[in-house]
């Protein structure tokens, strides 16, 4: 099945190129992803300044690495490799919109994500992904000062387009792209069940899917390898339950249910966070795992 | 302390106890957020709503649009609401002009009896029945004499066609929209009377929100809206019509090159740079903010002056000198609601002649005005320094339905869904960021901001649009009217607590326009340096009252006041008198 992938020189893709694709098979999968979500970062603020100021970055990105340094270090002994505290730091930075005069949230939601690992753990395991669990935080508790990434990015398909095609083959290559495809499907037909319900225009309830949160959200959040469980299938009923804990969100969002208003400015953010933990406990239960190795605890989570 | 922490439990301890301090902290946090800049002691200054007592019963209604628009009609057609202040009759009392936005209701010229009295003549001067099918809608009024025959003339814009009305004098005036060449049908929501030649005539700058090809009330298409929701620009296409004389007016836009298709609403003009030239600031909603520098009146440049990184939804614009630096500084209101969205109020300081750029100043209470719509910058207790009002809130409906979550649906989908109106979740009752709070700021220099709207009697929850400041008594303090969408109007007259003083200049062009409009007038005092401009039109949808009003605190002296004129004369007035308006009249070669 040959064909031309302009991004990679013109070359043949049963050449050179497949053969370096495949050799990133064996990669430690953050690199990949780290490489994604810079891409993500240097592409949106480079067009549509979507960080809001370099401070911010540098706020999230410096505090994610210097908490997990220091709790590495201090709790077992030895430097963790930053890579998931970088990561994290980039998703906190662009997910994060606060208040415009306010670092605060980017400094106590990069150390919040990175505690949570050594913190709230079971088995010897976390269970929420680090930003899913900030980022959950500090919109429930504080929404007089954050929002979350919503419309600054441009609403524009190019950038969308560029983002999916290279998250697909990342996630395909990191071995998540059931997950990411369980989850976009499992939308897609919960969105036609809540246009049925709700009776609005289908495309405003599959909307969303198109926007940069779902795209941080379906890349990076979701498909943690540290934070899903233990069997492919295990995880595609996950990525099923949170569409479907996010859809029902987004259903007493249309019928304005006031005891859930905070959840209804990041559904799929908050359904994750709800869904991931008790997935993750009631598969711990089931298919104990042996704890892992002593620095090992913070690897591959995001 | 570390040191003494060396079993694994007791540093974990220590690290959960580090985590829920943190957790803890993001609350407190956020309460210091929600209550920032709250201000508890009592202002100098309260307003009273005395519009019922002056005979001002003005109440909006917002247009009826083409049915395909249902679903977002109260979103659509929450635009329209309008103050402008003028002098219509020369009588040294200024007059208030609001427009309504709805097929057959009037609009209102309310002529001030100078006892503290209002009467509308509009119909009898001609100036009401504007709002018909086939002609549109009015969405704000700007007043200029713009032929310089020494009575002021005011343009309707319109969702249709705008209309130019030459006061003829007696309280009559005349449509010479066609005369003048500007029948084109544009859908605006602001304009600006500019004299951007310095030719002595003043010409007119109109800001197209939506396409000039939309008729609302016969749509052809529904994809009307905008195609992102920070880098739109698919709206209308903005006009610059060039005061040719003898009543006709020319279209320069393109030649000019300020035919931007941001989505605009609300354009001031003032000299930024120093160079003497009237430049052009427009907020845009859906974009960035945009400043066209005047190049001598032969072109405008849009320039990188440190606007163009900051995509918001800009709502108004209103220029002041926020710090006494003698610097015409930009307020531009925004969105912000609590979960969904924080975009922030931008204050905007000029340092053009020193850097070439503005740098952000707004922070605290400033930032966050709720979904912000006209503001303006004026001393309200006479203390020499400029305090901030601002209106807000966009549809107030059923209290206990947001459309936030809907809108939140497609806010972040690619633009071609939610550019064709029929994709947009239907609002049905509910509200969007309604019965917000005015805010009332008040300004402690480089201390800051503090919020007194309760304190001082403003705790209308209406959908405010438009606000104008004008001494409306002559009583010597600003007070401030407000047009409602869909409302009653507010006229909050003010009261300052004495001690504090002020003064205030009308001034007549003869070489330069007679409105003198664009003339600054920069006053030199115990106060510092305060720099004020004839407004053109300011804010959205207003225009305050072309007298200039500066407070003086305590110190009842003014070294001098320097008024730069359109025309490049340059007048100084040593010690002024205090504490009364002067009537300054431009000064021949």
């Amino acid at each position: 099945m040959p064909f031309q992938l302009d991004g990679l020189g013109g070359h043949s893709w049963n050449g050179t190129s497949r053969a370096l694709w495949a050799r990133l098979g064996g990669l430690d999968p953050r690199y990949p992803v780290s490489f994604l979500i810079t891409l993500i970062l240097v592409l949106g603020q480079a067009r549509y300044g979507i960080l809001g100021g370099y401070d911010r970055l540098a706020t999230a990105l410096g505090v994610c690495v210097a908490t997990e340094l220091a709790l590495s270090r201090w709790l077992r002994g030895r430097f963790a490799n930053v890579q998931s505290a970088y990561i994290t730091g980039i998703s906190l930075a662009l997910l994060i919109k606060p208040r415009a005069d306010l670092l605060w949230p980017f400094a106590l939601g990069a150390f919040l994500a990175i505690a949570s690992k050594y913190v709230l753990q079971y088995r010897g395991r976390h269970l929420w992904n680090p930003s899913n669990f900030a980022i959950s935080l500090l919109v429930l508790l504080a929404p007089a000062s954050v929002a979350i990434l919503s419309h600054q990015w441009g609403n524009d398909l190019a950038t969308n387009a560029v983002i999916w095609c290279f998250g697909l083959l990342i996630a395909s290559r990191v071995r998540m792209l059931h997950v990411t495809l369980t989850y976009v499907a499992s939308f897609v037909a919960l969105a036609l069940v809540r246009s049925s319900i709700v009776g609005g225009p289908l495309l405003a309830e599959i909307a969303p899917l198109t926007g940069p949160m779902y795209q941080l959200f379906i890349f990076f959040m979701i498909t943690d390898p540290k934070t899903t469980v233990s069997t492919v299938r295990g995880r595609m009923i996950v990525a099923a339950a949170v569409a479907v804990a996010e859809a029902a969100i987004r259903l007493a969002g249309d019928f304005h249910v006031p005891a859930l208003t905070a959840l209804y400015p990041a559904p799929p953010i908050l359904a994750l966070a709800i869904v991931g933990p008790v997935a993750n406990v009631i598969d711990l239960v089931l298919t104990p795992r042996p704890p892992l190795p002593l620095g090992e605890g913070e690897r591959r989570s995001h | 302390m570390v040191h003494a922490v060396t079993s694994p439990f007791q540093r974990r301890v220590v690290v959960g106890a580090a985590f829920l301090a943190a957790i803890a902290l993001v609350i407190i946090l956020n309460r210091r957020a929600d209550r920032a800049g709250v201000d508890l002691a009592a202002p100098r200054f309260h307003f009273t709503d005395v519009a019922a007592q002056a005979g001002i019963t003005f109440v909006h209604h917002g247009p009826t649009l083409d049915r395909q628009l249902d679903n977002i009609a109260p979103l659509i057609g929450s635009l329209g609401a309008s103050v402008s202040v003028a002098d219509v009759n020369n009588d040294g009392w200024p007059d208030l002009y609001f427009t309504n936005s709805r097929f057959g209701y009037p609009n209102a010229l309310y002529l001030n009896r100078g006892d503290g009295t209002f009467v509308d003549t509009a119909r009898a001067a001609g100036l009401a029945d504007v709002n018909r099918p086939g002609a549109g809608v009015s969405m704000g009024a700007v007043w200029g004499d713009f032929d310089n025959d020494g009575l002021e003339d005011v343009l309707i814009y319109k969702w249709g066609y705008p209309q130019l009305f030459k006061n003829m004098g007696n309280l009559h005036f005349r449509d010479v929209t066609e005369a003048a060449g500007l029948r084109h049908w544009m859908n605006a929501n602001g304009a600006v009377w500019v004299d951007y030649d310095r030719d002595g005539l003043l010409d007119l700058y109109v800001a197209g929100y939506y396409r000039s090809d939309i008729d609302f009330w016969h749509l052809k298409t529904t994809r009307i809206m905008e195609n992102s929701f920070e880098f739109a620009t698919n709206g209308g296409k903005n006009r610059l019509f060039h005061n040719l004389g003898g009543g006709r007016f020319e279209d320069v836009t393109d030649r000019m090159g300020v035919g931007s298709t941001r989505w605009t609403l609300a354009v001031a003009a003032g000299d930024f740079n120093g160079d003497g030239w009237p430049d052009l600031f427009l907020a845009n909603d859906y974009g960035p903010e945009e400043l066209y520098l005047n190049d001598h009146g032969r072109r405008f440049v849009l320039s990188r002056v440190g606007l163009e990184g900051d995509s918001k939804s800009g709502m108004s614009a209103t220029l002041g000198d926020v710090l006494n630096r003698g610097r015409l500084d930009a307020f531009v209101t925004n969105i912000s609601v609590r979960g969904y969205l924080f975009q922030g109020n931008n204050l905007r300081l000029n340092f053009l002649p020193e850097l070439g750029r503005f740098e952000q100043g707004a922070e605290g209470v400033v930032t966050d005005a709720g979904w912000a719509w006209g503001a303006q910058l004026g001393d309200l207790d006479n203390d020499g320094r400029n305090e901030l009002f601002i209106v807000n809130g966009y549809v107030s409906a059923d209290r206990e339905r947001s459309y936030w979550y809907a809108m939140s649906k497609i806010a972040g989908a690619n633009g071609n869904v939610f550019e064709d109106a029929r994709s947009w979740p239907a609002i049905g009752k509910a509200s969007l960021s309604g019965y917000e709070r005015s805010r009332v700021l008040v300004n402690h220099g480089l201390q800051g901001w503090t919020d007194v709207a309760a304190l001082v009697g403003v705790t209308d929850e209406y959908d405010g649009r438009a606000v104008a400041l004008v001494d409306l008594f002559n009583h010597g303090v600003l007070d401030v009217v407000i047009a409602n969408q869909n409302e009653p109007v507010l006229v909050y007259r003010n009261t300052v607590a004495p001690g504090n003083h002020w003064i205030a200049f009308k001034l007549v062009g003869t070489r330069s326009n007679r409105s003198a409009i664009g003339a600054e007038v920069t006053l030199e005092s115990g106060t510092g340096r305060q720099l004020k401009v004839v407004d053109g039109g300011m804010g959205f949808a207003s225009q305050n009252d072309r007298r200039l009003h500066f407070g003086l605190g305590t110190a009842g002296r003014v070294d001098r006041a320097v008024i730069r004129w359109p025309s490049g004369t340059v007048q100084t007035i040593e010690h002024p008198a205090v504490d009364r308006l002067h009537v300054i009249t431009e000064p021949g070669r």
